[in-house]
């Protein structure tokens, strides 16, 4: 026990790296869930055909292959380039590589949920809007995206609670994030199950305060009638 | 593009193919008869053991699997009682912990589904089988559960996929499946792009597959309810 309590500052140290990557990849999700979402609606034949692709085949293929895809093929990529203009040996981050490896699969998850969602706002309301004379900037900001936040949390949550799990196997290919210190750690004093159990608490604590954050969320931006309190 | 390397070396895909399947079929199944009981005492009481479950369920699947693997296969040799008892023939082998592991994962979450499809049988159903004279347990072999299997098919779909591709972990801990005989041609010949994309395709077949037989499932048992396209 007392191995553990020394090691709570590294410990800690990976928390925040796992933490980092889980936000930076929901951010870089949330962008081509986006664009993905829009390009299957406003897009032409071509631009709708490869966001289907990008969704389905994202969604046939394992966290960690895309990971070490991204990650062993990214440094030969580099390493092919570089050596093409003579530079050194640039080394791909392994952070980076997570991020783009989980941003690029949950994005897909979010391009469908975010279409979804859209597809919840009643086409007559748009119609409403740009009839009062607003511009199509206006309309998406004043009445389809306050509802498209609404109808899409729920979805937007559980990816999110998804997501954060998949972290834990960026630490597969080295990189310093909870598991990945904790397996070191808990190696070297030869107590795993120890550590192991911290990061097992670790893990469940975010997912409740996650889990805590989207109930009230939710509530803040549920549809409110009359009489109820916020 | 050194493809031939992968064609040279298509017994050892092979071979993955066996192991990514027989692992996620066998703890599905496993998974499948700790959650039907599970799920229906989750879903009839609130007593100390629906409670129990309940902590069950939730550490299983509010922690991710990569954890939960480590914890048994790492974990449990710190003990030095583990590793006197009997269990330590199967619990040092890396394929028994993580058949452990996935079946206790996927218990977590079929409980889950199993205890929301309990309880979306109408009402209507049960006291209809009640009032034929049928007792609780003819009940619930006759009525209840296959009606609540039948409408679990669409989430237990996504559960067999979420399983299959939750599976590629076993291969951080040495075991063979698809995605382990992708890393091992990345170490052997430096093949990044053709072992990963081989292994990547192959599960993406194989979900396919699984997406495809509950379709035509959901199209067998549900079409009655009409929830499948």
């Amino acid at each position: 026990m007392e191995n553990l309590i020394e090691y709570v500052p590294l410990l800690l140290r990976g928390a925040v790296t796992t933490l980092a990557l889980a936000l930076v990849s929901l951010a870089l999700a949330t962008l081509l869930g986006g664009l993905g979402a829009m390009g299957r609606i406003n897009g032409g034949r071509i631009v709708r055909a490869i966001v289907f692709t990008y969704t389905t085949i994202v969604r046939g293929v394992p966290d960690l292959v895309l990971i070490l895809l991204i990650y062993f093929g990214g440094q030969r990529l580099i390493n092919l380039a570089g050596k093409a203009v003579g530079l050194d040996y640039v080394e791909l981050s392994k952070f980076w590589a997570g991020v783009a490896a989980i941003g690029f699969i949950y994005g897909a998850y979010l391009t469908e949920t975010f279409r979804g969602a859209y597809m919840t706002v009643p086409a007559g309301q748009r119609e409403a809007a740009m009839s009062m004379g607003m511009r199509p900037f206006q309309v998406l900001r004043a009445v389809t995206l306050p509802q498209l936040i609404r109808f899409a949390l729920p979805g937007y949550a559980n990816v999110w609670q998804v997501l954060i799990k998949s972290t834990a196997v960026v630490s597969v290919i080295g990189l310093e994030d909870l598991v990945g210190l904790a397996n070191d750690a808990g190696k070297s004093v030869r107590e795993p199950f120890l550590f192991f159990t911290a990061v097992f608490f670790t893990y469940l604590f975010f997912t409740w305060v996650s889990q805590t954050i989207f109930n009230y969320a939710e509530r803040r931006y549920a549809l409110k009638e009359h009489g109820d309190a916020v | 593009m050194r493809f031939d390397l992968v064609l040279d070396n298509w017994h050892l895909f092979a071979g993955g193919m066996w192991m990514t399947l027989q692992l996620t079929m066998l703890s599905l199944l496993i998974g499948f008869c700790i959650a039907l009981p599970f799920g229906m005492i989750r879903a009839k009481s609130n007593g100390i053991g629906s409670k129990l479950i309940n902590a069950y369920v939730y550490a299983f699947r509010g922690t991710p699997l990569l954890v939960q693997l480590y914890l048994i296969y790492y974990g449990l040799s710190q003990f030095e009682w583990v590793r006197d008892s009997f269990a330590w023939v199967v619990l040092r082998e890396a394929w028994w912990c993580a058949l452990i592991a996935f079946s206790l994962n996927s218990g977590a979450y079929a409980t889950e589904i199993i205890r929301g499809a309990v309880q979306s049988v109408p009402a209507g159903e049960l006291e209809a089988a009640k009032s034929l004279g049928m007792s609780p347990f003819k009940v619930n072999r006759l009525v209840l559960i296959p009606s609540a299997l039948r409408r679990a098919l669409p989430q237990y779909g996504n559960e067999v996929v979420f399983m299959l591709h939750g599976s590629v972990v076993a291969s951080v801990i040495t075991i063979q499946d698809i995605l382990g005989v992708g890393r091992t041609l990345n170490a052997r010949y430096y093949l990044a792009y053709e072992g990963f994309l081989t292994a990547a395709a192959l599960y993406m077949a194989l979900a396919f597959v699984v997406v495809f037989a509950f379709r035509q499932l959901e199209k067998r048992y549900l079409g009655h309810l009409k929830i499948s396209r």
